[in-house]
């Protein structure tokens, strides 16, 4: 019989304290696994996620508040900057911005608004068409198509979004005003879904995505127009508005004027519906959710000339009877919704705009780049994989290494449960050592045998524990899903990276983390098991053996 | 077989005096002889046992067993010796709580040269009358069945000498008999030497060699 089974058997014969030492040990080794693949994961997914972009370019402020907003839909908002620093890195037949050369893509973002809780974001059809959420990795749609610039209240949904709100392709959503789901924000104008979005396993999969275009027109999230047009519009407050309302106007003039030759013909703000035809078919697009109707390509067309022109009159009334007449809740507020077509660019303002930048093209004009951003009065370049890195440098890190030390101390608690517990127990193991010893085991052998329970009572534990410790992020997945839009698997390690020299070489190791506890385990057990396996060491057989049973 | 000679060994009182327990001119056992030890209590009979076995070491003297002087032997060495040349059958059984009756005579062979074989193990639980009970756990078999596991697991080894200290003063009457005519039947089937230890008379009488220690015990014989 082995010294392993001997040693399981007396084990076996103290189940409910074997049960109880081995449980606490399962959950401190739990504690640390959990804690090693919750960071695997959120690092990882964080500095991959924050790849998709080279630059993020936001108001001046907090760096980490800027890509936690735009990257992880997290934090509290951020500032707008005036539409006109969009345009500087967008470039058509009509205007060429500064930056533009040296962009590849530029993406706007308007934020502001939720749905449910879930951030809506205000975007055009190119973030998903051309950007990339990983390296290589472009976005897919598990249910209908991407959102069109011309068909303004339209939008796709996070794969999470749609999991946990219900919303269908074809389902209308009204965004609320604010970022948060506080109950008192103001319900806008419904948005049609068009797409969901697959499973990225990244912070989009629990955003929503809306026409910019449509996301302007929302109530509030116009920006009072320079000077003239005031009258109308009452001033508002909110997130976006007011605190922009007066830094650095001029600048921001002057780059609206810039580009806006359009914008400024007269008539702008009268409401003089003279488009019998629009009604209907805003009717049909809105209702039937028939948008690939023929009526809806004339929908189109007429919008397209919107954009073309930007001064069409007098849309006001002829949204207004399209919602009416169809008493949809939310469009029974009976707010005046904005005119139908695109906001003249002076009262636009976006959020932040995510870049990607031509660095092999132009390798040392995009190094200046961020830099001569950074030089603007308004606005700063955060290169978010660096932004995040530095989260995890200096918060996460020291975070994680606290609870790391806390997991270790609730392993070496347990580890010295295991020893209190076998310590106890020999008392009442004097005879049955002493029996041992009669048939002819050595003090060494008996030794070696307390020294293999403590032994497997950590590594039993252990087991449990690393299984636990897969478990316990994997239950609490949706949840972080839901807060992080981080996904976590069941099998998720932790790797550890040695960097080292040997000689004249640069060594790199790397293993998975996990492993390293066994060792780690048996060194603590043997180290915890040695006060018992000593006593058991020194029993007097003889007079252990004239003990009364 | 078994020769012992000038065999002294005493303990310490709590006050620091030696108190001897045993002082041994001779005592012999042939190889394969049945004898039977007697005397009162506190004469010395366990820690006589205890020296033969090696698990005490003798004060000085020689203790001899199967040519193996145990005195000389380091305790190491002496564990060694007693798993493969002695076996040993205690008053209360001393069987192991949470082993089967086959696990507990496997754990006699566990320290020995050999191998443990579960079929020799088997093998001797059928021989004693308990291949029905081959998986039951100490607290499941009645006095006289546990020590009839005693008696198989000190056999295990095939040793060359069983010491016995009470085999049957915790028994009944019926079981008395059964276990000592077990122990003498078996001890001359596997060719084994037996020294055992009684206070009654009724064991006592059947043997043909009864040695009272009171009385070649001199440390018993000075106090």
């Amino acid at each position: 019989m082995s010294l392993w089974k001997i040693a399981w058997r007396s084990m076996q014969q103290r189940a409910l304290a074997s049960w109880l030492t081995g449980l606490s040990m399962a959950l401190g080794v739990a504690l640390v696994v959990s804690v090693l693949v919750i960071h695997s994961v959120i690092s990882g997914t964080f500095s991959r996620t924050a790849q998709g972009y080279d630059l993020i370019v936001g108001a001046k402020g907090g760096e980490l508040q800027l890509v936690l907003n735009t990257v992880f839909h997290l934090s509290k908002p951020i500032n707008n900057i005036p539409y006109s620093y969009y345009k500087e890195f967008t470039e058509d037949e009509h205007h060429r911005g500064k930056y533009a050369p040296y962009v590849k893509l530029a993406i706007p973002y308007c934020l502001g608004d939720n749905y449910e809780g879930y951030r809506v974001v205000g975007t055009t059809p190119r973030m998903f068409d051309e950007f990339e959420y990983a390296r290589d990795r472009k976005y897919e749609f598990a249910e209908g198509r991407n959102f069109k610039h011309e068909n303004f209240f339209e939008g796709v949904i996070g794969s999470l979004v749609a999991h946990q709100t219900g919303l269908k392709v074809g389902d209308e959503f009204n965004p609320t005003h604010g970022v948060t789901d506080d109950e008192i924000g103001h319900k806008h104008d419904a948005f049609t879904v068009v797409g969901i979005l697959a499973a990225t396993g990244t912070p989009n999969d629990r955003a929503l995505f809306v026409n910019i275009e449509g996301f302007y027109l929302l109530e509030k999230h116009a920006k009072d127009p320079p000077a003239k047009s005031v009258a109308k519009k009452e001033h508002q407050h909110d997130e976006h508005d007011h605190e922009h309302d007066e830094p650095d106007h001029e600048e921001h003039d002057l780059a609206t004027n810039g580009h806006h030759e359009r914008d400024d013909e007269p008539g702008h703000d009268e409401p003089v519906h003279d488009e019998p035809g629009h009604d209907e078919h805003s009717r049909a697009g809105r209702d039937e959710h028939a948008h690939d109707e023929p009526g809806h390509e004339e929908h189109d067309l007429a919008t397209n000339g919107h954009d073309e022109h930007d001064d069409e009159p007098g849309h006001e009334e002829h949204s207004h009877a399209g919602h009416d007449g169809h008493a949809h809740d939310a469009h029974d507020h009976g707010h005046a919704h904005g005119p139908r077509k695109p906001l003249p660019e002076n009262q636009r303002e976006v959020t932040a705009i995510l870049l990607l930048t031509r660095q092999f093209e132009n390798p040392i004009k995009s190094m200046a780049l961020s830099r001569d951003i950074n030089d603007e009065p308004l606005v700063m370049a955060v290169k978010p994989s660096v932004a995040i890195y530095t989260l995890f440098d200096s918060i996460v890190g020291t975070l994680e290494l606290l609870l790391l030390a806390l997991a270790l101390v609730v392993i070496v608690v347990a580890a010295i449960g295991v020893m209190v517990s076998i310590y106890n127990s020999m008392n009442d193991r004097r005879r049955d050592i002493a029996i041992i010893r009669s048939l002819g085991a050595r003090r060494t052998t008996v030794m070696v045998v307390i020294l293999l329970e403590s032994i497997l009572l950590s590594l039993g534990g252990g087991a449990a524990g690393v299984l636990l410790g897969h478990l316990i992020p994997r239950a609490l997945s949706p949840w972080i899903v839901n807060q992080t839009g981080v996904a976590i698997g069941l099998f998720q390690f932790h790797w550890t990276v040695l960097e080292f020299e040997l000689g004249l070489r640069q060594v790199t190791l790397t293993f998975p983390t996990e492993p390293v506890l066994i060792p780690g385990l048996i060194f603590l057990a043997t180290v915890t098991g040695l006060l018992p396996a000593m006593t058991a060491y020194r029993t007097d057989v003889a007079k252990a053996l004239s003990m009364s049973p | 077989m078994l020769r012992l000679n000038d065999v002294k060994k005493s303990f310490t009182e709590p006050d620091g005096t030696r108190l001897p327990v045993l002082d041994i001119p001779s005592f012999q056992v042939a190889a394969a002889e049945q004898m039977v030890l007697v005397g009162r209590s506190g004469c010395g009979k366990t820690t006589l046992l205890h020296v033969i076995a090696g698990i005490s070491k003798a004060d000085s003297g020689k203790v001899e067993v199967n040519g193996c002087d145990l005195a000389k032997l380091p305790e190491a060495g002496r564990d060694r010796f007693r798993a493969d040349n002695i076996g040993y059958v205690f008053q209360t059984f001393n069987l192991l709580a949470g082993f089967s009756a086959l696990e507990n005579v496997l754990l006699g062979m566990s320290f020995a040269r050999g191998k443990a074989s579960a079929e020799r193990a088997a093998a001797l639980l059928h021989r004693v009358g308990l291949s029905h009970r081959l998986t039951h756990k100490p607290a499941m078999l009645s006095v006289g069945e546990q020590q009839r596991v005693a008696v198989a697991r000190a056999l295990a080894n095939r040793p060359k000498l069983l010491l016995a200290d009470e085999p049957t003063a915790n028994v009944d009457a019926r079981n008395q008999q059964q276990i000592v005519d077990l122990i003498r039947e078996t001890c001359v089937e596997e060719q084994v030497a037996l020294v055992l230890v009684t206070h009654t008379a009724e064991v006592a009488e059947q043997f043909e060699r009864v040695e009272h220690l009171d009385e070649f015990n001199q440390a018993v014989a000075s106090v």
